[in-house]
């Protein structure tokens, strides 16, 4: 009886839990394609090129309204990233324009109004292209682009959510559904209305490396950027831990014999 | 079993110390020789894990509390410079909130071990009520600590609970401002929760000893649920013990690192990933997995009061075990009856956990998951309050064996299995 | 029931001293991050290097720019103020090293050991004394008899290429690791 009453309750449980997808329940939602990624696993990297081809992809089409406030220029140059050589983040910091210190006079503004900017350095974080919240509704029909940092992880699904959404506009809305005035038809994106208009398109950007940019390469690369900039740490994370599950169970295996010696009497 | 004691210092040091403090005696007495029993399962090792994981939450939180900003606008970015700038910090953050998870794991084990060889009963009642107040301080600790990230889920969770406060009749309102500091969960709130974190692991490391000093005086219980009648029944705890319990810890830590290195989020919510923000609320407001069995709990009651209650309820429930349970047999391993209904509380308890989980109008199979959570809560307080009484006296145990050591060593065959 | 008996005592002390000494490796190991995370972290390191635009700095001129926490004097020499700098007699200054970190740490407090560029002078601007902040001597404003920089707090007096002349402090102000990236612009830490 006590055997019924436990495989009773494990396949009530199991079957509750095998019927949804994911913890929280979304009706409308489509789930995330099946993307696949270097980055994924426990062995996983992050592909260099697509890091550097995504880091371009950001400041060519997305950081025209997304900020990504936590990353900073050095970062660019850090191991387990795009690794840019530091030569080439110092020119890409320069190209970017921050808010300036007061001048000697105490001013923050010059005499139009507008704010004292000067060249980023690698000590820099990425620049935000509005200056507050407010703004960057007044630009975007009262929608706030959300900061990419940690878009990746700060999203149920990660990164195949995210390629989802870049590579999911261009469908036809079902009959019955209306879009909403403004908003562009997503069915990746909750509620299927997305304040985004599609960011992406063939030939968007042109490689520097000379890899044909369709839409499904830019999201790929532009993804692949963006979960490194959500775990900057990821290669770090795992070299390490590879590291210390092999310890662990070389350690595991001695503390065994070890157990087994001394209790090889008492039983 | 407290006794005089056999400590005889080796050396002059030893000597000079023993006299004026008597540490290495203490340490002699209760980690060297102390009589365990010999018969203790791999269900026995979570005391010294569970002792392993206060002091990596210890360790690793004073470690973050010297970068992290208990400020509502800094705090937030404070922990993205742990995880990004501060050398390792993604490694100390990391080991800290998957050590929570580890925790909570560690101590359901240990619970449901003491529920399922009655640790629980006479002399143990004491060790048992001080083990409910750990449980209560690590409750408390890890409520405080989820809030200090200050993403969406901190700030909404922290919402919601403070806000059962104010159920209270006549003074809850009160109460609930004087919790926050303010009219709502804000900076202010977010400081005295980062203070009141800081400090409860201290008081529980102090109850903890308390908790060790009140087992060592009538000893371990065992599997059998039988009393120690000679010293065959017992083993010193060390070598036989720590051994066991370096491997078992091992084997703990070796769980506890797949998470934080190939899963590290696995145990976290999406949204705790976006700062807080008091416009939005997110769509579901869920706290971390071990506290959901109570808020599925608290989530199935339509009356807030009446909810509160429940939950509290709940947990002020298991201090009364030691008397609800009338049975003279410790070990359900003696006991056909009461485990069948033992397996049915676990079952029980997983099942509001997952309900917890979801959004409170999901469904599945066509039964919508509210009353699969009240079926549970009532199976909850049955089992405590009615199935733990009654089945006690009407329940017919099976035959104990003679003995600890005449079970373990009379027999040619392994241990028994459950 | 006694311990188990020693015919198996090495094998077994073998396994407790592996094991124990793998443990402690363990813990040493994981030890080592905890320790670190109390160094500086990539953010102030990022920090650790400025760059200075030198411009906007005329003849005679000095600003002081924030370097690692401490102030920066970046100071442009008029032809004069290198003439007299060079002029003094190394074994005749109270300090005679150049405490210069782009050279080994023996050079002498020549005017040449003392700037890459003679025109600039780059000096951290901290006392050697008791670590005030000495006030730049001008034409205009003279401080101290040297013509460079005089300490306010208990008088300690810098010449025209930051040697210690007169006075408590001990050493010559410390000149840090820069490099010219551009005729206008230099790299410091």
């Amino acid at each position: 009886m006590r055997l019924t009453t436990v495989t009773l309750g494990t396949s009530l449980a199991l079957g509750l839990l095998a019927s949804t997808a994911a913890f929280a329940v979304d009706t409308t939602r489509l789930a995330p394609k099946d993307a696949a990624f270097s980055f994924q696993g426990p062995f996983g990297t992050y592909d260099r090129g697509a890091l550097q081809r995504g880091y371009q992809v950001y400041k060519e089409v997305c950081s025209a309204c997304h900020s990504a406030q936590h990353l900073a220029f050095h970062n660019l140059t850090e191991a387990g990233g795009p690794e840019f050589t530091e030569a080439q983040a110092r020119a890409l910091a320069a190209a970017a324009k921050v808010p300036a210190e007061p001048n000697d006079k105490g001013e923050t503004t010059d005499d139009k109004g507008a704010p004292l900017m000067r060249s980023a350095t690698l000590a820099d974080h990425f620049p935000s292209p509005y200056p507050n919240e407010n703004a960057a509704r007044a630009n975007n029909g009262s929608a706030l682009p959300p900061d990419l940092s940690m878009i990746v992880k700060a999203r149920e699904g990660g990164p195949q959510y995210v390629y989802s959404i870049l590579t999911g506009f261009g469908g036809h809305a079902p009959a019955g559904f209306k879009v909403t005035d403004g908003k562009y038809y997503n069915p990746y994106f909750e509620g299927w209305n997305i304040s985004m208009p599609p960011p992406l398109k063939d030939g968007t950007v042109t490689y520097s490396d000379g890899t044909k940019a369709t839409v499904d390469q830019e999201a790929h690369d532009v993804v692949t950027f963006l979960a490194w900039a959500s775990e900057p740490k990821l290669e770090e994370r795992k070299r390490f831990g590879f590291g210390v599950m092999v310890f662990l169970v070389v350690l595991a295996g001695l503390l065994f014999a070890a157990y087994r010696r001394v209790w090889k009497d008492a039983h | 079993m407290s006794g005089p004691s056999t400590y005889n210092p080796k050396s002059g040091f030893e000597r000079w110390l023993d006299t004026r403090l008597p540490l290495p005696r203490l340490l002699h007495d209760t980690i060297h020789t102390f009589p365990t029993p010999r018969n203790l399962n791999i269900w026995y090792t979570f005391g010294g894990i569970l002792t392993f994981c206060l002091a990596i939450q210890i360790v690793t939180g004073i470690v973050l509390a010297m970068h992290y900003v208990a400020n509502a606008t800094l705090a937030f970015d404070s922990v993205e410079s742990i995880m990004r700038d501060v050398n390792y910090g993604w490694l100390i953050r990391y080991m800290h909130s998957n050590g929570a998870s580890m925790f909570f794991l560690a101590v359901y084990i240990h619970m449901f071990r003491g529920l399922y060889y009655g640790s629980y009963k006479a002399p143990r009642e004491l060790i048992w009520i001080i083990g409910v107040l750990i449980y209560l301080l690590m409750m408390a600790t890890a409520f405080f600590g989820y809030v200090l990230p200050w993403g969406q889920m901190s700030f909404w969770g922290a919402t919601v609970i403070t806000n059962l406060f104010s159920a209270i009749p006549v003074v809850g309102n009160h109460i609930a401002t004087w919790l926050w500091g303010d009219f709502a969960v804000g900076d202010a709130t977010l400081n005295r929760f980062f203070s009141l974190h800081y400090l409860l692991p201290f008081i529980i490391a102090a109850v903890v000893g308390l908790h060790i000093w009140a087992l060592h005086v009538p000893g371990n219980n065992n599997p059998l649920g039988i009393d120690v009648k000679s010293p065959q029944d017992t083993v010193p705890f060390h070598p036989y013990y720590t051994v066991k319990d370096a491997f078992y810890l091992v084997l703990f830590v070796i769980f506890y690192a797949l998470f934080v290195f190939y899963w590290p989020d696995f145990f976290g919510n999406p949204d705790n990933y976006q700062q807080a923000n008091p416009l939005v609320t997110p769509p579901d407001i869920v706290p971390e997995w071990y506290l959901l069995p109570f808020y599925a709990m608290l989530r199935s009651i339509p009356n807030k009061l009446l909810g509160v209650i429940v939950m509290f309820g709940a947990i002020a429930t298991l201090v009364f075990i030691p008397w609800l349970d009338t049975s003279r047999v410790r070990s359900c391993r003696f006991r056909p009856l009461m485990k069948q209904f033992f397996w049915a509380f676990l079952v029980a308890c997983v099942l509001l956990g997952y309900c917890g989980g979801q959004s409170v109008d999901a469904a599945r199979f066509g039964i919508p998951l509210v009353w699969v959570a009240r079926i549970a809560s009532i199976y909850y307080y049955v089992f405590f309050w009615l199935i733990m009484p009654i089945v006690g006296l009407i329940e017919t145990p099976k035959k104990l064996p003679a003995s600890i050591a005449q079970s373990v060593l009379g027999d040619t065959a392994a241990a028994p299995a459950e | 029931m006694a311990a188990t008996t020693h015919d198996a005592g090495t094998r077994r002390d073998f396994l407790y001293v592996a094991s124990g000494a793998m443990g402690a490796v363990g813990v040493a190991a994981i030890a080592w991050p905890f320790v670190d995370q109390m160094n500086p972290s990539t953010a102030a390191l990022a920090l650790a290097s400025t760059e200075v635009d030198l411009s906007t700095v005329q003849p005679g001129q000095q600003v002081i720019v924030k370097w690692r926490g401490h102030p920066l004097f970046v100071r442009r020499r008029t032809p004069a103020e290198i003439a007299s700098a060079k002029a003094v007699d190394v074994n005749s200054l109270p300090d005679p090293l150049a405490y210069n970190d782009n050279l080994p740490d023996n050079s002498p407090a020549t005017d040449a050991n003392r700037a890459i560029k003679p025109e600039w002078l780059i000096l951290i601007g901290v006392c050697t004394h008791l670590g005030c902040t000495p006030t730049v001597s001008t034409p205009q404003m003279p401080e101290g008899d040297y013509g460079g920089w005089l300490c306010h707090c208990h008088g300690s007096q810098y010449d025209t290429a930051g040697r210690i002349r007169k006075g408590p402090a001990p050493r010559n102000l410390q000149v840090p690791p820069y490099s010219f990236l551009s005729a206008t612009r230099i790299k410091v830490g």
